[in-house]
């Protein structure tokens, strides 16, 4: 059955011993926007992108990615999508440019040296493309795991807080980067983040978590004024602050 | 599809290469790695050359076959590095924290298992490969002169070595680096049981049968035959041959477990201690 979402999540849920890091949560995102998840710490952000990415089996619940099943069809769909997260890393030994030959030829890209020459060109890396990665600053090191992440030109890129710790020009940069990016190629970007900000000027929707559960979501926009708030920011906090279940 | 990528395979030899090709680049910028390929592997081998040397004029034994010490050191060095070769090749990608990365790529878990199969294979060849041809000169004893039961031992002893590997690796993915002691020492407790440098007929008879469950002890044994007495033991191999693909198939699967335990306890993403 074709799907009008790029990702659709039913009943999702994610149990450790008797804690529900994910409980029961439904979402969908539309192709060809960026949207968000935004939650505390613990509230089930990074538990989520990683069972979307089949990082993490879930307990019960469904995912579907273009429309098909993400358990079955887990490495037909990654071919798709890429991921990056400042909680993983890439080898530090190996160059940008043997660390991104590596992955070109895992997502078996076609002209690997044409696609990384391009890759550098875009985010500034032709200067150290020979450089070990391990000897890059943060902010060099954040355009190194972009470029590894968009190497395959993916539909789908998930992204865990793609600007943490970054100083607030590499950070904007890499804002501006990825709505190019998100422009120009079509592409569904669903992020993770803790910049409220960053989540207001990127993305269309965002779905709001708090101890694994969904408790609201919509543009950031309209939740701004569901919630009579000046900015995202006040809507996090207040969500956050309110007693458990309770919602706008 | 976007014309980047060429369509996904269910088993692409490009991706077992792109993972060889991640630990070649790393031993090519590591010049320690790559020394200590081959450094301990020597050493040893020149160890029990010297004692050989000493041996072979004050004991009967090793004087009816000169090479029957540094035979077993050697080939038990097979067994030791293609070991710790898996082992240690997976456990960069958890010193790196690139496993989060490598398991959203569509690398599949057997693709990565032949990637470390290959690469122990390259560093066992380095390594003990570089101490045979040093005992050479140092010994005048060539291991080469074995011919063809060379390779039988030596793909006996490799396969023998993957199984436990990938076992150890398995460990390690699930409990963490905590359990990276794991792979220097497990191997070990399997020396005193293959007949390593003396005969199976030595071990306490209740001991011997689970001796025999060894594909090494069949090994060693038919290395003995051959240095003694110029015979190969085609029923010796052939039993570790079949033994070892069990050990294979136990150990692929028990590394495919721990990488469905650790999909389901979220691991891949916060590997470490």
């Amino acid at each position: 059955m074709a799907s009008d979402h790029v990702i659709e999540v039913s009943g999702l849920t994610k149990i450790f011993g008797s804690l529900a890091a994910v409980d029961g949560i439904d979402f969908a995102v539309r192709p060809g926007v960026t949207s968000a998840l935004l939650g505390g710490n613990g509230a089930g952000k990074t538990t989520t992108i990683a069972m979307l990415l089949g990082l993490l089996l879930p307990t019960s619940g469904s995912i579907r990615i273009f429309g098909e099943d993400m358990l079955r069809q887990r490495y037909k769909l990654l071919h798709r999508m890429n991921f990056s997260s400042p909680y993983v890393d890439l080898p530090h030994r190996l160059t940008v440019r043997q660390n991104l030959s590596v992955y070109s030829h895992l997502y078996r890209l076609r002209d690997v040296p044409r696609r990384i020459r391009q890759l550098a060109s875009e985010l500034d890396l032709a200067a150290v493309l020979d450089r070990p990665y391990g000897k890059l600053s943060a902010g060099q090191k954040t355009r190194v795991a972009l470029a590894k992440s968009l190497l395959n030109a993916p539909e789908l890129l998930l992204l865990d807080e793609p600007t943490a710790s970054l100083d607030p020009d590499t950070a904007d940069y890499v804002r501006g980067y990825l709505e190019n990016y998100q422009r120009t190629s079509g592409a569904t970007i669903l992020l993770a983040s803790h910049n409220m900000a960053e989540v207001e000027r990127l993305c269309s929707d965002v779905v709001m978590l708090k101890r694994g559960k969904v408790v609201d979501s919509g543009a950031p926009d309209a939740l701004i004024a569901r919630y009579g708030l000046k900015n995202l920011e006040e809507v996090f906090i207040d969500i956050a602050r309110r007693p458990h279940e309770a919602t706008a | 599809m976007n014309g980047i990528i060429q369509p996904d395979v269910p088993f692409s030899p490009r991706r077992i290469g792109a993972m060889v090709l991640r630990h070649i680049y790393l031993l090519r910028a590591s010049w320690p790695r790559v020394l200590e390929l081959i450094y301990w592997p020597t050493v040893q081998m020149v160890l029990w050359g010297f004692i050989t040397v000493f041996l072979a004029q004050n004991s009967s034994y090793i004087a009816q076959a000169t090479g029957v010490l540094l035979s077993a050191v050697l080939l038990w060095d097979v067994l030791f590095r293609g070991q710790i070769g898996i082992a240690l090749v997976f456990m960069e990608e958890m010193y790196s924290r690139n496993l989060g990365h490598l398991f959203v790529s569509p690398l599949r878990p057997y693709e990565m298992v032949c990637s470390l199969l290959l690469m122990s294979l390259l560093r066992t060849l380095i390594g003990v490969g570089g101490a045979a041809l040093v005992a050479i000169p140092f010994f005048d004893y060539n291991i080469f002169e074995l011919g063809l039961p060379l390779i039988a031992f030596f793909l006996n002893l490799i396969v023998m070595s993957w199984a436990i590997g990938l076992l150890v690796a398995g460990i390690v993915m699930r409990y963490g680096l905590g359990a990276e002691s794991i792979a220097w020492v497990a191997i070990f407790a399997l020396q005193p049981l293959s007949g390593v440098y003396y005969p199976i007929s030595v071990l306490p008879g209740w001991l011997q049968p689970v001796a025999w469950a060894l594909p090494s002890s069949h090994v060693f044994e038919g290395l003995r035959e051959l240095l003694f007495h110029q015979t190969v033991n085609a029923t010796l191999l052939l039993n570790a041959a079949w033994i070892n693909v069990i050990y294979l198939i136990g150990g692929i699967a028990i590394f495919l477990g721990f990488f469905h335990a650790a999909r389901q306890k979220g691991l891949l993403l916060h590997v470490g201690e």
